[in-house]
């Protein structure tokens, strides 16, 4: 990573770590979920930006951690430290399992095959009371005292989102990250030099099924609640708005794209009761105007500028 | 045997016709989608939402003409036609004109739609329950197998079949319905022998939107109309046309079938987790068969 870069990370850390103590309450609790949302959003470009696979139905995993951490917590009265370990593993699980069903099929099959699956798992949870608590989802989840409280919550999420962010980042920069570029750019290629394509796509799989597991533990810790909205497809496709908006191609984007719409949630919401109108309006002129994303455009518009001056 | 003659028990024969009906809606809807799918290739997820704006215009123009027979007619004809006509603007306006680009960006783009529209009915109709009345004819039902069965299912398993024979005439007799075809196997050589293609894409996509709305049209008297009810529906859809092959109309028939019966059959074997048959459905029918069970024509 060039230097330039690394400081303004810092900085943003820094600022990050520092912001609890000038913030009221509300605005720490909405940077958390920001941060959530955003690896939860990162976690899905891991397989939909740098792996090509049409990841459509992400949502079921970050659902499903979150759930398995609540359930274990709340009706299986295991340790809250030893659910939020379980929470990704299951999620990274149930991935691997919907995984080896789906990789057979390609493209817009597949992601029309995960939302069948992921919707079976959602028509489970919804429907499931006794376990579950169906439409209601669950409430009140008991935390441990030391990350209970909202400052604690929120360091818990930035040290955890910061740890899940930098071996997304080593694991998509090593070369097992570079053969999924591969993968992605050309399958038939990759598969000729001898790159097991089916295998690699289904490790990247269980991977950002993984980190979206984390996401989801996350969220309990900050909203000590979860509802089966979390699994819903709707939620899927927002987060790949999320992951377009930020730009597909970019590791941070996504980040930067969760930000936009969380905050835009928040405030617009405050204004009018139709924010999904404004998202709609963002997204159409996303689409048709910034397909590689923000981030995306302001790299492309950087590097043509760095090409300038090295010429000149 | 026990097993024989529980099955053809007067319940489960009245669950399978009601099961027949929801078909029917189902095929409506996914048939338009499957077209839209198959000619332009657009997975267009904004088609639920045409099919909620369906049934909220059938309830503004039943209003307007006072309910009752005159009312209901009125409002099967002339709400689909609104939804054509919201589909022609659409159309002409932006999608025309993003035919090339990714699928998953048309997908994005369609789903950016129905988030407009989902907000859109909020602004125009409200957040409340509505209800459309059926006209007396079709009101109370007639006993089948010694149990009650409306009328109106009658009505909608008539529907069906009717335009299923339409729909199959439109693409497998006409001029119209040859051009598409051609469209859909190659864009640029249908163009090249003069035929304009874009204007081709607009008239099935208007048939497709269509289609959306005359479902939500004729389910509207049989369900609460509300906010929300394009989100389930149009994951259903998805999922119909995809077991039943890509752009494949009988494939959207088999596929509205299968959803259809095995969603009211699995509520009565296991009422809780009745809606968690279909999509196992789709999960045992692309284990056999990835690509549908028709030919696709992608």
């Amino acid at each position: 990573m060039a230097k330039k870069p690394l400081i303004i990370l810092l900085l943003v850390a820094a600022a990050l770590l520092l912001l609890p103590f000038g913030l009221p309450r509300f605005y720490i609790y909405l940077t958390a979920l920001i941060v959530t949302m955003g690896l939860l959003a990162t976690s899905l470009n891991f397989a939909l930006g740098y792996g090509g696979i049409y990841q459509l139905h992400h949502g079921v995993f970050y659902g499903t951690g979150a759930y398995a951490t609540a359930v274990m917590i709340t009706k299986l009265g295991y340790s809250p430290w030893l659910a939020f370990i379980a929470g990704p593993l299951a999620a990274a699980a149930l991935s691997l399992v919907m995984g080896i069903i789906c990789i057979r099929l390609s493209k817009l099959y597949f992601g029309m095959l995960q939302i069948s699956l992921g919707s079976l798992v959602w028509a489970i949870v919804y429907r499931w009371y006794s376990f579950t608590g169906g439409d209601d989802g669950i409430h009140g989840i008991s935390i441990p005292s030391l990350i209970g409280s909202s400052k604690g919550a929120y360091y818990f999420t930035m040290i955890v989102a910061g740890l899940a962010m930098f071996f997304m980042y080593r694991i998509l920069h090593s070369p097992f990250g570079s053969t999924l570029q591969g993968i992605r750019d050309n399958a038939v290629r990759s598969q000729a030099i001898g790159v097991n394509v089916r295998l690699h796509q289904l490790a990247a799989l269980v991977m950002a099924g993984f980190f979206a597991g984390v996401a989801g533990v996350l969220f309990v810790v900050v909203d000590n609640s979860v509802f089966p909205d979390m699994l819903f497809w709707t939620l899927s496709l927002e987060i790949t708005i999320m992951a377009l908006l930020g730009g597909w191609f970019t590791f941070l984007g996504p980040m930067l794209g969760a930000a936009v719409i969380v905050s835009l949630r928040t405030f617009v919401s405050t204004y009018t009761e139709y924010w999904t109108f404004a998202m709609g309006l963002l997204l159409m002129l996303v689409i048709l105007f910034l397909p590689e994303g923000v981030l995306g455009k302001v790299f492309e518009i950087w590097k043509r500028r760095k090409s300038l001056e090295v010429r000149s | 045997m026990e097993f024989i003659s529980a099955f053809c028990s007067p319940g489960v024969l009245c669950q399978i016709l009601l099961g027949l009906s929801r078909t029917v809606i189902l095929f409506i809807v996914a048939s338009g989608l499957s077209l839209i799918l198959g000619v332009l290739r657009i997975p267009n997820i904004a088609h639920g939402s045409l099919y909620m704006i369906g049934a909220f215009m059938a309830y503004t123009v039943s209003k307007a003409f006072g309910g009752g027979i005159m009312g209901f007619w009125m409002a099967i004809l002339l709400a689909p036609l609104g939804v054509a006509l919201v589909s022609f603007i659409i159309e002409r306006g932006i999608f025309s004109r993003l035919y090339e680009r990714e699928h998953i960006m048309l997908f994005l783009l369609t789903f950016s739609f129905s988030l407009v529209f989902g907000d859109l009915v909020k602004m125009v109709w409200g957040a409340e329950y509505r209800s459309v009345s059926t006209p007396s004819f079709f009101q109370g039902s007639i006993p089948i197998f010694g149990l009650p069965f409306p009328i109106y299912n009658f009505f909608l398993l008539l529907m069906g079949p009717i335009v299923a024979i339409l729909l199959w005439i439109i693409v497998n007799k006409t001029k119209m319905g040859k051009i598409s075809r051609a469209a859909a196997v190659d864009r640029e050589m249908v163009s090249a022998v003069g035929i304009n293609v874009s204007l081709v894409f607009c008239i099935v996509f208007v048939i497709g939107c269509f289609l959306a709305g005359l479902g939500g049209a004729l389910v509207a008297p049989i369900v609460n109309v509300v906010l929300g009810m394009d989100h389930t529906l149009i994951m259903e859809a998805f999922l119909i046309v995809i077991i039943g092959g890509l752009g494949n109309i009988w494939g959207a028939l088999l596929g509205s079938l299968i959803f259809g019966l095995t969603q009211s059959l699995g509520i009565l074997i296991w009422p809780q987790f009745g809606i968690v048959f279909p999509y196992a459905a789709v999960i045992v029918v692309l284990s056999f068969r990835p690509t549908g069970l028709l030919r696709s024509t992608w």
